[in-house]
């Protein structure tokens, strides 16, 4: 299997989880399920950070970084993003994404 | 004639694409994690078949051993009852799938063949492989130490975003430690 | 459909045989260790609280007590609770021992003698160790029962904090040494003055606090507030009987085994025993045995590592059956307050020492700690010696004489 071959493959594999995440962040009611469907696309996008640094020899260093950036930056995210839920959660005892419709504006 | 990369990568991205997918349609929340979990645990083994041994340690540490456990801590905490379900209408799934499937074979066709790979870069070995001494080395714009590689182009410098990420998740820590603490009902004896 | 599986043969056969090999001796290794590991324990708690311990099965020394156990573990009901949630009751368990077992492929037990040798092999034994905790997790939620469930709440807040102190102070031999790689390092300590525990104040230091992060992310006693007896029944695995509770303590020893393995290599000089030659290279070319050599070289090196990391084990068993068990609040106050501040001086210090101070310094440093520890090492042993020979007293049966050691105040006045 040639290099473009390989590089197309992996890339679809990361369209087909960045696909599952965002279906999963439409479908989930649940803000956790939500932030779990935030992960999965930020993985997706990971895979194609890695498989450019690894076939794109312009990219070597870069990809790699970038996707540890990114994964610095989905840990954070999840820190807030859990903070935040838990405090609606002490605000409305429930989790249900479709409750927060307080603020209109 | 058999081989053996593109043998491991068939087998590994089978895997995660189906636990992407299980993650996706299972009702449960924690059950949900758990295939997450072997959805990052997939990722990695990608990266690892990428030659991104660094990479891959990172995610299997801060994603499996760190972020994945905040996510079912917080469900733990946010749960009413022992295991909750999560309801979703027939016609949502049926037009989510719709417009997953759309999704994925644009993203598809978008970028099948679009990209030319000149060559593959040389994988190398990861018993002497100098990833973290060359990533490092790229962060910071410095190069010290025995195990020393030096990049092949013009030096690289990401001091400035590394720096800006250790702030930003400094503020994270404080922020996310502020909205979660306990915080006293008001009118409540002290 | 043959030509293609003989393809396969001629081209990979060698590759998945070798593969086969290893992941066969590294369960096997597991396994016994397990096994010996629940026997020891046995017999160090009988000892230590003035019993026997498993005396009876397999002849003297109830060595054949945990088979036994074992062989009747795999025989009970394998029973799930009608409240547990069954996929998680039953994958927690392989979780976890799947994080334990992925830490021995990086392990190296003698020269050359690991798995798979990877540059970043320290950092990858930290990160598939670190996805433990998530089995326990799964463990004490799937369950359905709140012992379980608080268990399983301790366990990821206590992990989760201990690994931040751990994955630190074992960054302070790497910054010494220059190396992730476990077999590098190990190797780069022949001679007791060289190993990396005796290489600076901050070393020495860092030895001791990862030895208790370790002790706390293996959730040993007396940090074993995931499965504190006296207040959640068993902890996370209190719904759990056969072969699954079997798992889980497999995995639990295997952990301890290599939180250990790392401490031997990382700080102790790895498959060392102390003389500054490398024994596969005196077997190999001084001797000049060649391969046979190599090979009985390594035979002596993974014996010693064996040896080494079973000690600091024993050492963690001794701890849990000496002290009593921490509050949860007192366990994370520990961490967050005082090991994470101590850690980071430590990484500051030994970087500020390995550029700055003088090489002669720490030289001078190196040979008096080394001087130091192994002399007060001889003189406990020695302690330990001149008083296991003292006679059994004769007032009550069994009754050990007290007279003459150290912290004897009261009973020669009343006769």
């Amino acid at each position: 299997m040639n290099p473009v071959e390989q590089l197309n493959l992996y890339l679809a594999l990361g369209a087909l989880l960045f696909v599952c995440g965002v279906v999963c962040m439409a479908t989930k009611r649940n803000a956790i399920g939500v932030l779990i469907g935030v992960e999965l696309v930020l993985n997706g996008a990971n895979i194609n950070f890695v498989a450019f640094s690894r076939f794109h020899p312009n990219f070597q260093v870069e990809g790699m970084i970038f996707a540890l950036f990114v994964i610095v930056m989905a840990a954070g995210e999840a820190a807030v993003a859990l903070a935040i839920v838990l405090n609606f959660y002490n605000n409305h005892t429930t989790v249900d994404v479709d409750t927060a419709e307080e603020l209109k504006g | 004639m058999f081989e053996l990369q593109p043998f491991m990568f068939w087998l590994i991205a089978t895997l995660t694409g189906l636990c992407a997918i299980a993650t996706v349609i299972s009702q449960n929340i924690v059950r949900s994690a758990t295939w997450l979990l072997f959805t990052l645990a997939g990722t990695s083994g990608i990266f690892f078949l990428l030659g991104a041994d660094f990479v891959g340690a990172i995610q299997l540490l801060i994603y499996v051993g760190g972020t994945m456990v905040l996510v079912v801590f917080g469900v733990m905490l946010t749960a009413q009852g022992p295991f909750i379900n999560m309801k979703t209408s027939g016609a949502e799934w049926a037009i989510s799938i719709v417009a997953g499937i759309l999704l994925f074979s644009v993203l598809c066709f978008g970028t099948w063949g679009h990209f030319s790979a000149p060559q593959a870069t040389a994988m190398d070995d990861p018993k002497d492989s100098h990833q973290a001494a060359t990533l490092a080395q790229a962060m910071t714009g410095a190069g010290y130490g025995p195990i020393y590689k030096p990049v092949q182009r013009e030096r690289i410098h990401y001091l400035l975003p590394f720096e800006i990420v250790s702030v930003h998740l400094l503020v994270v820590l404080i922020g996310a430690a502020y909205l979660a603490r306990a915080k006293r009902r008001k009118g409540a004896a002290t | 459909m043959l030509d293609w599986l003989k393809d396969i043969w001629d081209n990979y056969g060698v590759y998945i045989i070798a593969v086969l090999a290893a992941k066969v001796l590294m369960f096997g290794f597991m396994m016994g260790n397990a096994i010996f590991s629940v026997w020891l324990e046995r017999k160090v708690a009988g000892r230590i609280q003035d019993r026997l311990g498993p005396t009876r099965v397999g002849g003297k020394f109830g060595w054949l007590q945990t088979l036994a156990d074992g062989m009747k573990l795999l025989v009970k009901e394998d029973s799930i609770p009608a409240a547990a949630d069954q996929f998680l009751f039953r994958v927690g368990p392989y979780i976890a021992l799947i994080g334990s077992f992925l830490a021995f492929v990086v392990l190296p037990f003698g020269d050359g003698v690991v798995a798979r040798e990877m540059n970043i092999g320290l950092f990858f034994m930290l990160a598939v160790m670190s996805s433990e905790v998530f089995g326990i997790i799964l463990i004490g939620y799937g369950s359905g029962s709140k012992w379980s469930l608080f268990g399983g709440m301790r366990e990821a807040a206590q992990m989760i904090s201990y690994e931040i102190p751990m994955a630190m102070c074992v960054l302070v031999p790497v910054i010494v040494s220059g190396s992730m790689n476990l077999g590098y390092v190990a190797k780069s300590q022949a001679g007791i003055w060289n190993w990396l525990v005796f290489h600076d104040p901050f070393t020495f230091c860092a030895f001791w606090i990862y030895f208790t992060c370790a002790m706390a992310s293996c959730k040993r006693a007396p940090f074993d507030l995931a499965e504190a007896e006296s207040e959640l029944v068993a902890g996370f695995h209190t719904e759990y009987s056969g072969f699954r509770w079997l798992v889980i303590f497999m995995a639990e020893y295997g952990s301890m085994f290599a939180v250990s393995g790392i401490a031997c290599l990382m700080f102790l000089g790895g498959w060392s025993i102390g003389i500054p030659w490398e024994l596969t290279q005196v077997f190999e070319t001084t001797l000049g045995l060649g391969p046979i050599g190599f090979l009985i070289g390594n035979v002596i090196n993974v014996a010693v590592f064996i040896a080494k990391s079973w000690f600091l084990v024993f050492i963690m068993m001794w701890v849990r059956w000496t002290l009593p068990r921490l509050r949860i609040d007192q366990v994370m106050m520990m961490c967050l307050k005082y090991l994470i501040p101590i850690s980071c001086v430590l990484m500051a210090g030994v970087s500020v020492w390995t550029l700055f101070v003088p090489y002669v310094v720490q030289q001078i440093i190196g040979w008096v700690i080394c001087g130091v520890s192994v002399a007060a090492l001889g003189y406990m042993v020695f302690q330990l010696v001149t008083w296991a020979s003292a006679t059994p007293g004769t007032a009550m049966p069994g009754m050990w004489r007290t007279t003459g050691l150290p912290g004897y105040q009261g009973a020669a006045k009343q006769s």
